[in-house]
């Protein structure tokens, strides 16, 4: 099973799913896409300070990928990690107020949107370092075998994080030990600004799991039933104690590195292209409404309650207080 | 007076090892070397007996993964040990320590905690080097959500340890090479050295001076004791724990003293030191009846050559006459 990278089409036909699957998976991608796309207003009318990293065009790859593990399995995320976070199962209310830098929020405001974590969902953080999950979710895993618990742990990176040290560590000490964990790269083609051709060594990262002697998956990340299907499979593998798998996921940044990048590396056409044809979200409309399992109007409706939702999140994070300057010091220590 | 029993520093830290590892489940350690060769220093020799190769774990050559891997266990519930065979090699995992087991638990608004030990060989030891042989303590006050602490002797190497274990924050303990095979007297019954607080090793009234680690016993010691000699009489105090540093214990015996001595392996630039001199610059100079004095190693990494290691350590002698230009 460790040769070279196993490229994966989807193979179950879209009118074999089971209906509710497919409704979650929707739900999951737009409850993404609409909460994004407020942030990205939000952040640019001046409400949201800091830095934040939209996943707009990957929500294929965290739904897909989530939908296969358990509350109890745990994930460690990126920089770019709403996505993951509320495919996970975080509140989108508590979620949104830590984005605000409100007391209200996962972090009582001392995180902001790069360091969300949920660890009532198993959501062990997001990580402001590229490459800093890796030997957390490793630890984690070790934790899970030492305890013999069944979880298993799920970190999700980038092209560009794959070139990390830890990277390599993380996947060796992982394989070694045959730790349940499911490596998960993004490859959305951008490493910060830099295409990722033009720095990395393979253009497949999934081939970079031969040298650690682990299966190396690749899929059409912005398909999100190739996503499903295939980390079904990888996530089964990995629970039934074979050790880890590297699961590459193709896809394409269609924001800036952040938002407020002016993206002189790339033209709006070539973002534009992929937004209208390769986009997980209107992909997924065409193929159920074609299968005829689910009609425009289910979409619609599912669309519509999370609309609502995202705006009563933006109205709990506006409405919520800011943290009292006299917290500076409170978890410092335990 | 408590029964005790004389053992090594080395055997000190195994007991605490095996009496934290026996009570409670979630303690197990990971590290180079350690299950099958018992540790570098001989500091985890028989531990796998006791608790089998999973709980004490041999790793890859990998520091980074090491310490990243503890944090994780830790995340998800365990106490995990990390063992860094030296402590120069925690400069690998740099981001490990100040970006990740550091930040969790305030950048998280303290949902979670990292209740994790690094175990870090330091100090000077047999011509080991630069690489080898360093003392790194003064970078690790610097990070907020660390605690450090580094023990002088058998009875504390123990209590710390102990106590390290069952802290919740990430606890980072240097353990200087040198004490390993150092005697002392330990408690027979259960006990902990409280993190966070100096011990009074002697009291006195002219001069206080403040060390910790091997320096303490090697160096300090002996010049309080020909200070002394000299009708000088020092209040010798064990710092124990380097962050967060028991400001109180300094201050008050400042007070008392009115003078102040610091003495350390590690470079005097950027040292300690410099920590505890503006502590006592800021909230007792009223106290102070002479200027504050810092005693630390020459600002060079540590080097090799027989003659040249010798010309580095600190000398009791030549801080003895530095002493004696405070009165």
């Amino acid at each position: 099973m460790c040769a070279k990278a196993i490229l994966k089409e989807p193979t179950i036909p879209v009118k074999d799913y089971d209906r509710d699957l497919l409704i979650e998976l929707y739900r999951k991608m737009v409850s993404i896409r609409l909460f994004e796309q407020k942030v990205e207003h939000h952040f640019l009318a001046g409400d949201i300070p800091g830095f934040v990293h939209l996943y707009i065009g990957e929500e294929g790859i965290g739904t897909g990928v989530m939908a296969n593990l358990t509350k109890e399995d745990y994930i460690e995320s990126t920089h770019r990690g709403h996505g993951h976070t509320i495919a996970k199962g975080a509140d989108l209310n508590r979620m949104m107020a830590e984005i605000f830098g409100k007391k209200t929020g996962y972090c009582k405001g001392k995180g902001g949107s790069m360091h969300i974590a949920d660890f009532s969902v198993g959501m062990l953080g997001a990580n402001g370092i590229v490459g800093g999950g890796y030997t957390l979710a490793v630890g984690a895993a070790l934790a899970s075998k030492l305890r013999e618990d069944g979880r298993i742990s799920v970190v999700f990176f980038g092209d560009g994080a794959s070139n990390r040290g830890t990277f390599h560590e993380a996947l060796n000490m992982a394989a070694a030990w045959k730790l349940p964990v499911l490596f998960v790269c993004e490859n959305n083609e951008w490493a910060s600004t830099t295409p990722y051709l033009t720095t990395t060594s393979v253009a497949d990262i999934a081939d970079r799991a031969q040298g650690y002697g682990i299966p190396g998956y690749m899929v059409d990340g912005n398909d999100v039933l190739s996503v499903y299907e295939t980390s079904k499979e990888v996530v089964d593998y990995i629970r039934s104690g074979n050790g880890p798998v590297l699961l590459e996921c193709k896809t394409y940044r269609i924001k800036g590195h952040f938002v407020g990048d002016p993206e002189k590396y790339r033209t709006k056409e070539e973002v534009q292209e992929v937004f209208d044809n390769n986009n997980p979200i209107n992909r997924f409309e065409e193929k159920v409404l074609e299968a005829g399992v689910l009609s425009r109007e289910d979409l619609d409706a599912v669309y519509v309650e999370v609309e609502t939702a995202i705006e009563e999140a933006v109205r709990y994070a506006l409405e919520s207080p800011e943290p009292d300057p006299s917290e500076l010091f409170d978890d410092l220590y335990v | 007076m408590a029964e005790t029993k004389k053992i090594t520093f080395s055997q000190a830290t195994l007991e605490a090892m095996q009496e934290e590892m026996e009570r409670d489940d979630t303690v197990f350690v990971m590290g180079e070397d350690i299950a099958r060769q018992g540790g570098i220093f001989g500091q985890f020799k028989g531990l796998p007996d006791s608790f089998g190769s999973d709980r004490v774990r041999d790793t890859p050559i990998t520091e980074t993964a090491i310490v990243g891997a503890a944090v994780g266990a830790a995340l998800a519930g365990m106490r995990p040990i990390a063992d860094m065979h030296f402590a120069d090699f925690m400069l690998v995992c740099g981001d490990e320590i100040y970006n990740q087991m550091a930040k969790v638990h305030y950048m998280f608004g303290g949902q979670k905690t990292v209740p994790m030990v690094l175990r870090a060989p330091d100090g000077l030891i047999n011509q080991a080097a630069a690489q080898h042989s360093q003392s790194l303590e003064a970078i690790f006050q610097h990070i907020p959500g660390l605690k450090v602490v580094a023990p002088s002797n058998p009875a504390d190497a123990k209590g710390l340890l102990k106590s390290a274990i069952r802290d919740d924050n990430p606890v980072i303990y240097f353990e200087h090479k040198a004490l390993f095979n150092t005697k002392g007297d330990v408690p027979v019954e259960e006990y902990f050295t409280p993190i966070g607080k100096a011990d009074i090793v002697t009291e006195g009234s002219d001069l206080t001076v403040v060390s910790y680690s091997n320096c303490l016993q090697t160096v300090a010691k002996p010049v309080a004791e020909m200070a002394e000699k000299e009708g000088i009489s020092v209040e010798l105090i064990d710092l124990r724990t380097i962050s967060p540093i028991d400001k109180d214990a300094i201050l008050e015996s400042v007070a008392k003293t009115s003078r102040l001595a610091i003495i350390h392996e590690a470079v005097k630039q950027g040292g300690v030191g410099g920590e505890i001199a503006a502590i006592v610059a800021e909230e007792g100079l009223d106290y102070l009846d002479a200027p504050i004095m810092r005693f630390g190693s020459p600002f060079t990494p540590v080097p090799f050559a027989r003659p040249l290691e010798q010309a580095y350590r600190l000398k009791p002698e030549a801080i003895l006459e530095g002493i004696k230009r405070m009165f």
